[in-house]
C-alpha cells in the first residue's frame, strides 16, 4: 500500500491553534494545485530545469503532509530531471495524485 | 531583533511568520515573495535578521546576499541540505534551516542570531587587490538611490535580465535597473565585448572557449554566431 498523507506536522505546528491550522490548510489547498499545474506545464514544454524547480518546491508540501518515503523519491526525481531522466515520473505523479485527493477532501 | 521573511512559497512564509510571532526576541516587519522587492525594502529600512529562502525563481537567496552591500544577519531556509557548505562561506549567515522547520530548531537558530557577531570587514578578493585604483576604473551604479562603486576590472560578466542587468564581479553580484546598451558605452573597449544579445564579458577573464560557448569564472556563456568573429579577433591565438 502506498504511503498516505497526514496532518501530523500541521497539527504539531498549530499546537491546538485552530485558526492557524485552518490557515495552513487553506494555503495548501490553494498552493498545491498551482504547483502541480506549473510542474506539469514545464514538463509538457520539456523545460526540465523548470520542472526540477517545481519538484523542489513540491518537496516542502510532501514533507508537510508527512510523506517521508515520497520525499526521498522527490529528491531523486528532482536530480534526475536535471539530466532529463523521466524514469521516476510515473511514481512521482502517483504521489501527487494521492496528495491532491487528500488535500481536496480537507475542510 | 526586527526581521523580515523572503520566500516565494506562501506556506513557508506562513510557518515562519507563526514562529516569529511566538518568539519574544523577534518583531516581524515585513515579508516578501520576491527577492527584488525585498532588496528595495532593505535599501530603505534597517533590518537585524532575514529569514531567506535559497531556492527562488529568477533571483536566488545567494544572489540576494551578493547584491547587498552590508547584509544583516541571515538565517537561510531550504528544502535542500546540499547548499549548507556554500551557505557558510558568507560571513553574515548565522544558521541554515532545512524545511520542514520545527519550532525547536527555529528558536535555536534565533538564539544563535542573538549571539552572532557579524565580522566588521568584508574580505577583498584577489582581483580587487590587483585592480587599479584610478577613478577611471570605477563604475557607479544606482541601486535604489544608493550609488555603489564597482571596480571595472573586477567585472567578469554582465547579463541582461528583463529591465535589469546582473553585473557579476569576482566578489559580488549587483542587480541594476539598466540595459546592456547603456553599460556597454561605460566600459573600456579593450576589456569588454558583447558576445550575445544578453551577455557582455570581460575577455581577460575567459578560461576557455568551446564551440559556441565561453567559460568565464564558473559561468558558461553562449556566443552568438554574429559575435564570434569579433571574439576570435580579440584573442591572442597561437
Amino acid at each position: 500500500m502506498k504511503e498516505q498523507p497526514n496532518l501530523s506536522y500541521i497539527n504539531q505546528l498549530s499546537g491546538g491553534d485552530l485558526a492557524f491550522e485552518a490557515k495552513l490548510i487553506s494555503i495548501v489547498k490553494r498552493e498545491l494545485p498551482q504547483e502541480v499545474e506549473a510542474y506539469k506545464k514545464s514538463l509538457n514544454d520539456k523545460k526540465f530545469q523548470n520542472a526540477a524547480d517545481h519538484v523542489h518546491k513540491l518537496k516542502h508540501k510532501i514533507s508537510i503532509l508527512g510523506l517521508e518515503l515520497s520525499y526521498q523519491l522527490a529528491i531523486d526525481y528532482e536530480e534526475d530531471l536535471l539530466n532529463e531522466d523521466l524514469s521516476k515520473q510515473k511514481e512521482f505523479e502517483e504521489v501527487l495524485q494521492i496528495m491532491m485527493r487528500f488535500v481536496e477532501e480537507l475542510k | 531583533m526586527n526581521c523580515i521573511i523572503i520566500d516565494d512559497e506562501e506556506m513557508a512564509r506562513a510557518i515562519i511568520e507563526q514562529f516569529t510571532l511566538q518568539n519574544n526576541n523577534l518583531t516581524l516587519d515585513a515579508q516578501f515573495s520576491d527577492a527584488i522587492q525585498a532588496i528595495k525594502y532593505l535599501n530603505q529600512h534597517h533590518v537585524d535578521l532575514i529569514f531567506l529562502d535559497i531556492h527562488m525563481p529568477t533571483f536566488s537567496g545567494f544572489d540576494l546576499i551578493q547584491t547587498l552591500k552590508d547584509p544583516p544577519k541571515i538565517i537561510l531556509t531550504s528544502s535542500d541540505r546540499n547548499f549548507a557548505i556554500e551557505a557558510f562561506e558568507y560571513d553574515c549567515i548565522v544558521d541554515y534551516l532545512v524545511k520542514p522547520i520545527t519550532k525547536e530548531r527555529f528558536d535555536k537558530a534565533v538564539n544563535k542570531a542573538i549571539q552572532f557577531k557579524t565580522p566588521p570587514t568584508i574580505s577583498k578578493t584577489e582581483d580587487s587587490k590587483e585592480a587599479k585604483k584610478d577613478s577611471e576604473n570605477d563604475l557607479y551604479v544606482n541601486i535604489d538611490r544608493r550609488l555603489i562603486k564597482i571596480d571595472i576590472p573586477t567585472i567578469y560578466l554582465i547579463e541582461a535580465k528583463g529591465d535589469y542587468i546582473l553585473i557579476k564581479t569576482s566578489g559580488k553580484n549587483y542587480t541594476v535597473h539598466s540595459t546592456l546598451k547603456k553599460i556597454e558605452v561605460k566600459l573600456p573597449d579593450d576589456l569588454f565585448l558583447k558576445i550575445h544579445r544578453s551577455y557582455i564579458i570581460n575577455i581577460k577573464k575567459i578560461i576557455d572557449i568551446e564551440d559556441n560557448s565561453v567559460l568565464i569564472e564558473k559561468d558558461v556563456i553562449p556566443v552568438s554566431r554574429s559575435n564570434r568573429p569579433e571574439l576570435m579577433k580579440r584573442l591572442n591565438l597561437l
